[in-house]
């Protein structure tokens, strides 16, 4: 069984509608799977830069970074945690609505506080906190607040970009 | 001018000579455009689908972009089979696709359908007008996606709106067009050449594997002269036939599921496989696990994505396979090495060897007291009767298998076949294409009783514009492939693949005003046949074939290339 890991893409194309139901259309039309998707435009308003992630073999992400590539309106494919040798600066953001009342309300601050978490909203039975970071980390923050006091959580999905010199730019 | 006119002109400036389509209220503007005008002929089918393959055949004949023109909704919805054929089989078809007004796009509104939405998965690329200033520059990066790199087919959808007469613009079409996003690779690595052309020249055991990309990329010259210069066997896939000559001393057939007994023999055996402008089809491969098992694969495509998708190559090259193949034959050239000789000497030995074999034999008794008409001698007399010189056309089938396997195809462009989608309805509107292009030719339809009937409503197109293809239908009365696989993988249960309710097909031919022969008779078949051949006009010949018989050879299923059925009962 060929070894499976998580991998990082990073896309430069057109800014244009369509663009990206062509993308999310190819993984569901061949059968890959994405784990988060992320897409906006950059500096430059007629590029976007779409980051996702997704779980599969080495044989797998060299087809799928090729077929992306053959895409008309994608610019430049790059697979960063290929070319960052697993390096590359990942962050993820995330909402949290955790129940917060008698002394569980402390814990939760000091553990906001510890993960350098921010109490963007607060109610007399819950805080909603604002958190970022690489992925494991989200997933640290809510084992140690613990699934039975969390009420609600959205997370935005990874970006990433490459350490030192290298750039994915026209 | 009007969006419709810019539209026109576009077109005229691209060197369009012909349309297929059929007309409707979102469209109109155009129709009334191409009216006006006398550049652009169009050609009025029965279905979409028909004009749709048309398209995709005009440009298998002549190598030029193709042009669909459909209405909005159900217009468009019908090209969608003829366009996913056209992507499989990688050929440059335009099809404009008209649109609802751009105002009520996202309202439901009368035949409004997401036709980009649909399409997504079978075409190169789409565009949206959204502009009729646009049209021309949008119609100049469509023919432009549409022929180069890996061509296929390219949708641009046009809202009626776009092209209403009452708004004026003027007209200005590029030179050309640069897309930053799409700089398709021609010229192969150099180094990555001499790498093959090394491995090559080392070959104790070589093969030539050629494909469809060669006669799209007119490179059959190029391929014959490699091949002819390292005196190497040569196999063609289904869509590669004729590229490499089928009467020539190299050539050991077809290859894969149906292929020769020789040509997989000598894949499995091989120790270099030179693949060029082919993309490892399942059809071909068989088990892929088993496939090969001691060869070095050298892989030639203009397409990143074909190279290892399925197959591993050793040594990938990323390039038109014409000036591909050009490098090579001039390193080889340079280096004046040729193979080692003695081991060449051998394996063609071994080739011969296979060779008698006879895998395609099949039992040829011409007594009308015992045996039907064999298919395939229906096909060898075809190919007698017409020097090997037609334009052979094909549906999906038992018939097609024959068609590919008995008829010999010396050129490329002379057989039209839908290799990767299989689509069953292809052979009648292929065969009107060709026509209207190679109007001095004969055409000849290879179809079943099944294909035919998918599209034979465009008997009544044949007739408006006088097209005299010859259709040659293979009667067995049954759905013969499914039958066979019926036969041998589900112990005879039939399925549904009897059509039990045929049409008298000559009847049909002749209501629609064209002729129409029965040939039931093994005995007297050739000189029914040349007669029909030699009538003028459309001509319906059915033949009425050996309901049993099953096409052979046959790869047997999950295993290697060489493993096969002969004929019933007998495996290699």
């Amino acid at each position: 069984m060929a070894q499976v890991q998580k991998h990082l893409i990073s896309v430069l194309m057109e800014n244009e509608a369509g663009s990206l139901s062509r993308v999310v259309g190819l993984f569901s039309q061949r059968g890959y799977n994405i784990d988060t998707l992320n897409v906006a435009a950059t500096e430059d308003p007629t590029l976007s830069r779409l980051t996702l992630t997704t779980i599969t073999t080495a044989d797998k992400i060299e087809q799928i970074t090729k077929q992306l590539h053959k895409l008309i309106e994608v610019v430049k494919v790059q697979n960063l945690s290929e070319v960052s040798n697993g390096s590359q600066i990942e962050r993820e953001l995330m909402l949290i609505k955790v129940r917060a009342t008698g002394a569980h309300r402390e814990e939760v601050y000091r553990t906001a506080d510890i993960f350098r978490a921010q109490i963007v909203d607060v109610s007399p039975n819950l805080y909603t906190i604002l958190i970022t970071g690489d992925a494991g980390k989200l997933d640290g923050f809510i084992e140690v607040i613990g699934r039975d006091k969390i009420l609600e959580v959205v997370r935005s999905g990874v970006i990433g970009i490459a350490r030192g010199e290298r750039t994915l730019s026209l | 001018m009007s969006g419709a006119e810019l539209l026109v002109q576009a077109l005229v400036d691209e060197g369009v000579t012909h349309i297929f389509g059929y007309p409707g209220g979102a469209v109109l503007h155009i129709y009334d455009a191409l009216f006006k005008q006398d550049k652009i002929e169009h050609v009025l089918v029965r279905h979409e689908q028909a004009a749709g393959h048309m398209a995709d055949a005009y440009s298998r004949v002549t190598g030029r972009t193709g042009v669909v023109l459909a209405t909005s909704g159900p217009g468009v919805t019908n090209t969608v089979t003829a366009i996913a054929t056209a992507f499989m089989d990688s050929i440059p078809m335009v099809v404009l696709a008209g649109q609802v007004p751009s105002t009520l796009i996202g309202d439901d509104a009368f035949q409004e359908c997401d036709m980009v939405g649909i399409s997504r998965p079978v075409v190169k690329h789409s565009f949206v007008v959204r502009n009729p200033a646009d049209i021309p520059t949008i119609i100049k990066k469509a023919f432009f996606i549409a022929s180069t790199g890996r061509p296929g087919p390219v949708v641009v959808d046009i809202p009626k709106d776009m092209t209403n007469p009452a708004d004026k613009f003027d007209y200005f079409m590029p030179e050309s067009v640069c897309l930053r996003s799409y700089q398709p690779t021609s010229k192969g690595h150099s180094g990555q050449i001499k790498k093959a052309v090394d491995l090559l020249l080392s070959a104790k055991r070589p093969v030539l594997y050629s494909g469809g990309g060669v006669v799209q990329g007119d490179a059959s010259d190029e391929l014959r002269e490699l091949a002819n210069l390292l005196n190497l066997p040569v196999t063609n896939t289904l869509m590669g036939l004729g590229a490499y000559p089928a009467t020539g001393e190299q050539f050991v057939g077809m290859l894969g599921m149906h292929g020769t007994y020789e040509a997989n023999m000598t894949m499995h055996h091989a120790d270099v496989i030179l693949a060029v402008g082919a993309r490892f089809d399942d059809r071909v491969t068989n088990n892929v696990k088993k496939f090969c098992p001691n060869a070095t694969i050298i892989h030639i495509d203009i397409d990143p994505t074909s190279i290892s998708k399925t197959i591993t190559a050793h040594i990938p090259i990323v390039g038109d396979v014409k000036p591909v193949l050009t490098e090579m034959v001039a390193q080889i050239k340079a280096t004046g090495k040729r193979l080692d000789e003695a081991a060449l000497a051998d394996w063609w030995k071994q080739i011969n060897e296979w060779r008698k074999r006879h895998g395609l034999r099949y039992n040829d008794d011409t007594d009308a007291e015992i045996h039907a008409i064999m298919p395939q001698r229906v096909v060898e007399t075809l190919y007698k009767l017409t020097d090997g010189k037609a334009i052979i056309t094909s549906d999906v089938g038992q018939h097609q298998m024959f068609a590919a396997l008995y008829y010999k195809y010396d050129e490329p462009r002379q057989w039209l076949n839908s290799g990767g989608l299989g689509t069953m309805g292809v052979g009648l509107p292929y065969a009107m294409a060709a026509k209207l292009a190679c109007p001095e030719k004969t055409v000849v339809c290879i179809t079943g009783e099944g294909s035919i009937q998918m599209n034979i409503q465009e008997l009544s197109t044949c007739l408006q514009y006088n097209l005299p293809v010859k259709i040659l239908n293979l009667n067995n009365a049954q759905l013969g492939m499914v039958k066979q696989w019926q036969d041998m993988l589900y112990e005879g249960r039939h399925a549904q693949s009897y059509m039990k309710s045929l049409p008298d097909f000559v009847k049909l031919a002749e209501s629609y005003g064209h002729k129409g022969v029965k040939i039931t008779n093994p005995a007297t078949m050739e000189e029914e046949l040349k007669a029909a051949l030699e009538m003028d006009g459309l001509v319906f010949i059915d033949v009425y074939v050996d309901k049993s018989e099953h096409v052979y050879p046959m790869q047997v299923a999950g295993q290697s290339m060489r493993d096969m059925w002969l004929s019933k009962g007998e495996r290699t």
